[in-house]
This record gives C-alpha cells, structure tokens and sequence, in this order.
C-alpha cells in the first residue's frame, strides 16, 4: 500500500502523538541533568523540582512585598488587557470589513490605506504610541488594537468578496437594501469568519501584549518574565511559558467552541 | 527504507542530547578565551583595546588567543556569562553578585575598573524639588537594577521606604520616550540616558551615584576555575587595560575618539560622560580602592539590598548566604560557600611592573 493511504490506528495514533513531546521533555531534562550534576545552583535548565518549587512560590504562596499571589495578579492584569485589545480590535475589524467588503465607494477609499498601515511594525513606532497614549493601561491595549486590527479588516474584506456574487444578486431581488444585505448576508458570513481569524490572530495579539508589558508595567505575565529575566531566573520562566502556552490554547478551544455552537454550517467549525 | 527511519530519529535525537550536554566540556589550560563587554563610559576602552590590537599583542605575550566581544544587551552578557559562553564579562558589581553568583558561577572581580560618579541619577520634573516629594509618586526605572538600587539608597538618605512610592518598571532603552510622555515625572537612569533626560527643560536631577561614590563599580570579572587553570587571561587583560589607561590619562586623542565613537558620540560627549565616571587610571589608585574596608561595607550593602528583593536564590535565608572574599583574607558572609572574590594579585603584578 502506498504511505500516502496508510493511515494510524487509535493506539499508534496516541503513540504518534506523544511521541515528540516526549522526545522534547527527555532532552530537557537530560540536558537540566547534565548541567546540575556540574553546578547545583545553575539557572539555565531548571529541575522539575525546582521549577515545582517556583509554581508554589508564585501560584500558592503570598507575595511577601505586594501581599498577593503572583502568578493570578499577572493572569488577571494580562488577560483584562489581551481581552480589551482583542474585543475593540474585532468589532473595528469586523465594522471595517463589513464596509470595505460591501461597499465599493468605501472600499475604493479605506481598502489601500489599511493596506499601507498593516504593514506598519508598531513596535518599531512604540515612542509615538506612549505619547500619544500614555504609559498606563491604554497604551498596551492600544498596541493590541493596532497590531490586530487592519490585518483582521483585510481578511474579512477579502471573505466578503469571496462570497458568491449569485447570493447578492439574490437578496436584492428578494427586495434587500443595502442596509438588509449587509444585516442578513454579510454578517452571519463574516462573523463566522472572523472568529477564524480572530484564532489565527491569537499569537500575535499574545505577542504585542508581552512587548507592551515588557517596556512599562507593573503586573503582568510579559511584566514578570522580563524582569526576572534579569537574574536568569528561568524556573520562574518556564512555568509562565507553559501557562501562557496553556492559556492560549485554551482561548483558541473556547473560540472553536464558539465556532461550533454559534456557526455550524461554517468551515470553522470544523477545523 | 522505512526501517531507516527510527535510527534518524536515534540518531537526531543522541545529536540534540550532544548538542545540550557539550558547552559543559571541562575547561583545563586552553589557548584560546572570550571575553564580552557591553556600552557604558567605564567599559567602552575595551572595545579600543580589541580594535587597536593591544590584546593580540598582550594575548602573544602569554601565548594565548583572546577574543572580545561586544554584546548589545547588557541582561544578555551577563546571562551568556553565567551560561559559560564566556571567560570573563564586564558587569556591575551588583550584577555579578545576582546573576553569576547566585547563580553558583564561581567569579573573580579582576579589574574594578570604576566606579560611577554621577553616572545614574534620579530625575523628575518641576523645579526646587527634593528627594521628599517622590512620595506617593510613580519612578520608573528598569527594576532589580543599579537604577533601583540608587532609588533605594536615595530613600533611605530622607527616612522614606519603597513602599512609599510606586516603582514601575521600563526598560532602559525606552525611558527617554517614557519621559515625554504627560504622565511621566520622575525616572532612575544611568548614562547616556541620563544625559539626555538632563538636557531636558523643567527638570532637575535629585540624587545621583555622586552621593554614593564608590557604590556603583564596573568591573571586568572572570570565571574563577577558568582564572586559577590559566593565570596567563589574569596577566594578559590586566596588562592591556592598563596599558590603555595610560593612553587615556596621557589624552591619547587617538584612542579617546575611537572611544567617543562606539559609544555614539563625540569626543566632547564622551568626556562629559567620563566626568561621571571614576576611571582608575593606574594600578596603585586601584589597589587602593579594592583594598579599602568600604569596598567591604559596599558589598554588604549591595548584599543586603538584593537580598530583600529575593535576588540571591530561593535557598538564601539571609543576606550572609554568598560568601565574598576580599584581599587580604577579609570574608565576608558564608566562608563555606564563598563564590564572589575580589583579587588583588594582578593589579599587584602590574603595580611590580611583572606583567
């Protein structure tokens, strides 16, 4: 039989599965080994027990300066400012799309600017970012915002005019407006897409979130790895990367959820 | 061809292991060493020392191949350092003692080569301002680092605790832009940031590193073990750095502006920074400083501050956890575990002319 039509049983498949991870852990923890039989007190490649002993430390145990459990006051300050970004960032996307998509004298007008300005690195503009928004909350969310938005816009415009003319032309011969069309046909289309991109855009938006942190805060979980960076604190770094890691994938499961329930004719719904 | 497969896999993953597990090859007597650096006033002769080829030929002297390289990020160097990517780094004294050497990299402060006089500073804006008003205010300033250690310093000078103000953190390289912004009044930074946070209008500096001079150190340290199995490193960036410093106190122009220049600026500039920085221009000044008992009383300070910030590992229960060793058998801290040492026998060598 060719490889091509061969496929895995359950159990292989299982097998197939587990296979990189563990092949990825035992290195780690081969190489952590080595380098702690060296030095007890290496910081690079961390123990699971000294990386078990940093979870408590952040997860489970007072913070003695703030009075607070560390790792869920980074969660929470982090996710507020990943969910206000990426919330404003898809309702502007989804009115943008939704416009650009529809209306030829609005596309003829927006559509090349947002494509310029989607090509823009905000990182690379940061000092303009904090003075016109300040370095408080605003500014990072703000970040989110400009990072997700116009690529966000761009796929929806394009979804929009993907979908088949025929159905258009049908509508309005049915007696839509523009305003129907796009309340009855553009909408429930382009809202199942968006939730597609909006997982696809997840590591980005996850991405601008630890730069912003980085630069200027007080909590956070892009905040904490980068200042315990500082002393090489990687049984600290690790468990944050797996939460992030674990927090992300679950974001992209609930979106998928959302897919299913909400737009179950849709291609999202089964990716 | 299937049947190949499981043994690529072996094969990729025994080299991945390989690859993990080989930067750990012992070091013994070696011929050929690296060393790194990082931008800052006191440590910018180092990369003229490379270029001018002053330590290819102190490297020849001894017989061994040194390799210098400047790292952009300063966190980095120490990290890459403290990894084993190399011998020696330029680092701050409180950086060698909460990365290094809580790390458990046994290192040796080879050449304090200065020392920050005026070189980082507090700054906020308004006029006719003191230390007191930075109460219940937000300073940003890049945390755990010299800046904060400043900051407390500062503090404590007028009776105020950190917990009386609000320390956001921001990274260095983005403080100036940080500064412009509305809500921004108060930063810690260190040169050349901190120049040009003073050129600013409405703004006044209210503590720097000249009330604590002698605190804030730049050194040249080394891996200890690496040191012990090749005294011939010591010799060799002990004999180029001073070899520079008299370029630099004769006002060798030569030198002066390929100084000026890797650090992005003019000769002016440069010596403008120079003038907050306390470079040890001969041997016998350095002697001096190393020796003396507040070198002793600066580092249980630094010790102490990093302590209570939880920078001295998780097993540290007190700020006498790391033993430091200072010249002339003066310890400091667990004599058990001593793993940051201050050595005069180079400077020594050089005082002798022997190197």
């Amino acid at each position: 039989m060719r490889f091509v039509n061969r496929h895995p049983g359950s159990g292989s498949r299982l097998l197939l599965m587990l296979l990189p991870f563990i092949l990825f852990l035992a290195v780690y923890f081969f190489g952590s080994a080595t380098r702690l039989a060296q030095n007890p007190d290496d910081k690079l490649l961390p123990s699971a027990a000294q990386m078990a002993d940093a979870i408590d430390r952040v997860a489970f145990t007072e913070d003695r300066r703030s009075g607070e459990y560390i790792l869920w006051s980074d969660t929470a300050a982090s996710l507020v400012r990943l969910g206000a970004g990426l919330g404003i960032a898809a309702c502007a996307g989804l009115a943008l799309g939704v416009v650009t998509g529809v209306f030829p004298f609005l596309r003829a007008g927006i559509s090349p600017f947002l494509a310029v300005v989607s090509m823009i690195p905000p990182l690379a503009i940061l000092p303009i970012l904090f003075i016109v928004f300040g370095l408080d909350e605003l500014s990072k969310v703000a970040l989110i915002v400009i990072g997700v938005t116009p690529v966000l816009a761009r796929d929806l415009e394009q979804r929009a005019r993907e979908i088949p003319r025929e159905l258009l032309v049908k509508a309005q011969t049915l007696g839509a407006n523009s305003w129907t069309l796009v309340l009855r046909v553009m909408l429930p289309q382009l809202c199942a897409r968006l939730l597609v991109s909006l997982r696809l855009m997840l590591g980005s938006a996850w991405l601008f979130l630890i730069s912003a942190e980085a630069i200027s805060a007080t909590a956070g979980l892009g905040y904490r790895i980068f200042l315990v960076r500082r002393y090489l604190a990687m049984d600290t770094i690790l468990p944050y990367v797996a939460w992030i890691t674990l927090l992300a994938w679950l974001m992209d499961f609930l979106l998928r959820q959302i897919s299913r329930r909400c737009f179950p004719w849709s291609e999202g719904a089964l990716t | 061809m299937q049947k190949n497969r499981p043994f690529r896999w072996i094969a990729l993953f025994a080299a991945c292991l390989f690859a993990v597990s080989s930067p750990l090859a012992q070091a013994q007597a070696r011929k050929n060493f690296n060393v790194c650096w990082t931008i800052y006033a006191g440590w910018v002769p180092w990369g003229y020392i490379d270029t001018s080829g002053i330590i290819g030929k102190w490297g020849k002297k001894y017989g061994i191949n040194i390799r210098v390289t400047q790292i952009n990020d300063v966190g980095e160097a120490l990290n890459q350092y403290t990894a084993g990517k190399f011998d020696a780094c330029t680092m701050t004294n409180m950086d060698a003692l909460i990365v290094p050497v809580a790390g458990g990299v046994d290192t040796t402060a080879l050449i304090a080569g200065s020392y920050s006089d005026g070189g980082d500073g507090v700054v906020v804006k308004g006029k006719g301002k003191t230390l007191k008003d930075l109460k219940g205010m937000n300073v940003y300033l890049p945390e755990l680092t010299v800046s904060h250690y400043l900051l407390a310093r500062g503090l404590e000078t007028v009776g105020l605790r950190e917990r009386d103000i609000k320390v956001v953190n921001t990274s260095d390289a983005d403080l100036v832009a940080a500064y412009a912004t509305g809500n921004v009044r108060a930063v810690v930074a260190w040169n050349p940031q901190l120049m040009a946070l003073k050129s600013r209008p409405d703004t006044m500096e209210i503590f720097s590193s000249r009330q604590i001079p002698g605190e804030i150190i730049d050194i040249m340290v080394a891996n200890t073990r690496v040191l012990k199995d090749n005294p011939a490193l010591g010799k060799a960036l002990t004999g180029a750095w001073y070899e520079t410093m008299a370029l630099m106190k004769a006002g060798n122009v030569d030198a002066l502006e390929a100084m000026a220049k890797s650090s992005g600026t003019n000769l002016a500039g440069y010596r403008a920074q120079l003038e907050n920085t306390r470079l040890f221009h001969n041997p016998q000044d350095n002697l001096a400083f190393i020796t003396s008992p507040d070198l002793v009383k600066t580092m249980r300070r630094v010790a102490q501050f990093s302590f209570e910030k939880g920078l001295l590992g998780e097993g540290a229960k007190n700020a006498e956890a790391i033993g430091m060793a200072f010249p002339g058998g003066v310890v400091l801290g667990d004599k058990k575990r001593i793993l940051f040492r201050v050595d005069d026998t180079f400077v020594r060598m050089a005082i002798r002319g022997a190197l």
